[in-house]
């Protein structure tokens, strides 16, 4: 077994939109600048995992990157396709099976919120029909109990997708590059009470390749590399309150997020309190305010302090969200949850430029949450 | 007028006060709707109760995409769930309210609404103080 694995190569598409460039072309971009950056050729990597959610097979990619019989899984696993990849090309460097793997994620989607259809989750066509089988719904719903329960204010939300769009103004991946004040988040369109358009990331384009490597790999390159302390995927647990969902246990439960995190901590043997830098999912402002304490970062309601101290800010206590997260960076679903990896592993190596954190961050933290329920948790460290 | 046909079968029973149909599991847990497939066979269904509180809501402002089936032109609606005590919490349209109206915790009661010109569906509105 090799204990520990590495990542030595990160690239990224640009997300946004890129009209005329197919989401596996990004894809194959992002491989391409991952392996420029491990300093390996394609032929290398010998196994790869990758997927996407609406853009077709990932191994497709090797009629463009070279015919070289590497196997190559396909990943199709909703939001945690980027996740599930990763985790499977951790496990496969663990467990010896090669010295250096390749997760790639990638997508492109309409313009517009998600569509999804009642089969695919199990539901009646009824539910779909009345209008309730919507994911912004959910967040909504969700963040309007959590304000009431841990007196969160519209303001606080608005902070959250403030600060989105400055760091994004910051990143050369990000899509939305310009800031946006205060006052037009909060007096913008209201899509679902209480979130405001601007407080919403929108379906996109883009793509991550990360290089995964054993130590036995990184020695011998002599790589510019990050530590993967730990990976943990989890479905939901047993009365979660997720999204499309016709009813709600009145027991309430756990939720995936915070089983997901509890595992990472503990495989990485460290705590909340020693990570450094941390990008969570961010699919509406409510959300990085309830995963900031499903993470363990907080307790319910200390977000109002947080967000009105600016401690999750770059340079703060805990940045969250360094590259403007998917309010600002859009989310296109194979590539996001990797999205997330990348930023940390910029950040680690000090590579950030302008949105480098302070002071040589040595724990990176990211948490990706999607449909019907899954969370996945990365940790790394230098 | 002719009688509106419900959205779809078995969401609530036929009498002259509805209530919602739910399962209960083997557990003593309780869904809702009652499952279809080979789960049915595993829950026993349930009338629940016609009153409850507001657990959480919010508005929908813009028309949902496919396959959505709502009246034209599209109006925007209200959504919540309710916590039916000590059985389930809901999701569920919400009428005769306005979003400054709603208080998360306050009663709620049951009601039948037209869906379309043809269907019906299920809501809650706030209780009517007597």
């Amino acid at each position: 077994m090799n204990d520990d694995v590495h990542i030595i190569g990160a690239g990224i598409h640009p997300f946004g939109r890129t009209d005329g460039r197919s989401g596996r072309d990004q894809g194959v971009y992002a491989v391409r600048e991952a392996l420029t950056d491990a300093g390996i050729e394609w032929g290398d990597v010998e196994f790869a995992y990758g997927g996407s959610a609406a853009a077709g097979s990932a191994d497709i990619m090797v009629n463009e990157l070279g015919l070289t019989s590497v196997p190559f899984i396909n990943v199709a696993n909703g939001c945690a396709t980027g996740g599930s990849a990763l985790t499977a090309a951790r496990n496969a460097i663990a467990a010896g099976a090669c010295d250096i793997a390749l997760a790639v994620g990638f997508d492109k989607h309409p313009r517009g919120a998600f569509n999804a259809k009642p089969s695919d989750y199990g539901l009646p066509l009824w539910y779909g029909e009345t209008g309730m089988m919507l994911t912004t719904q959910f967040f909504a719903l969700k963040i309007q109990r959590y304000m009431a329960l841990h007196g969160i204010s519209r303001r606080t939300l608005g902070l959250v997708a403030e600060k989105a769009f400055r760091n994004g103004t910051l990143c050369d991946h990000a899509w939305r590059r310009s800031p946006v004040d205060l006052d037009t988040i909060l007096n913008a369109p209201v899509v679902n009470d209480p979130l405001t358009k601007y407080m919403f990331c929108s379906p996109a384009e883009g793509a991550v390749a990360l290089v995964l490597a054993s130590s036995r790999k990184v020695r011998e390159l002599g790589s510019d590399a990050v530590r993967i302390a730990s990976v943990a995927f989890r479905t939901r647990p047993e009365g979660s309150f997720e999204v499309f969902a016709p009813s709600i246990s009145v027991d309430g439960g756990g939720k995936p997020t915070e089983v997901a995190s509890r595992a990472a901590f503990e495989m990485a043997g460290i705590g909340p309190e020693d990570v450094s830098v941390a990008q969570l999912q961010d699919t509406e402002s409510g959300a990085e305010i309830m995963h900031m304490a499903e993470n363990g970062f907080c307790a319910d309601g200390e977000q109002e302090q947080w967000l009105a101290e600016g401690w999750s800010e770059i340079g703060g206590k805990l940045p969250i969200n360094t590259d403007g997260g998917c309010l600002a960076c859009g989310e296109p679903i194979g590539a996001s949850g990797l999205r997330q990896v990348y930023e940390n592993t910029v950040q680690l190596r000090g590579r950030g430029g302008e949105r480098q954190v302070p002071n040589g961050p040595k724990v990176g933290y990211s948490h990706v949450y999607g449909a019907p329920g899954l969370s996945a948790v990365a940790i790394l460290e230098r | 007028m002719s009688a509106l046909t419900p959205i779809a079968p078995g969401l609530w029973t036929d009498e002259a006060e509805p209530r919602l149909i739910g399962a209960r599991r083997g557990d003593g847990e309780i869904v809702f709707p009652v499952p279809d497939g080979d789960a049915a066979a595993l829950v026993e269904p349930v009338a629940l109760s016609r009153r409850g509180t507001l657990w959480s809501w919010t508005t929908q402002g813009f028309e949902p995409k496919e396959p959505y089936s709502g009246p034209q032109p599209f109006q925007p609606f209200l959504i919540g769930y309710v916590e039916l005590p000590g059985e389930v919490i809901v999701e569920t349209r919400i009428v005769d309210a306005n979003p400054a109206d709603l208080i998360i915790g306050m009663p709620m009661e049951f009601a039948i609404i037209p869906f379309d010109d043809a269907r019906s569906t299920y809501a809650f509105r706030p209780e009517r103080q007597p």
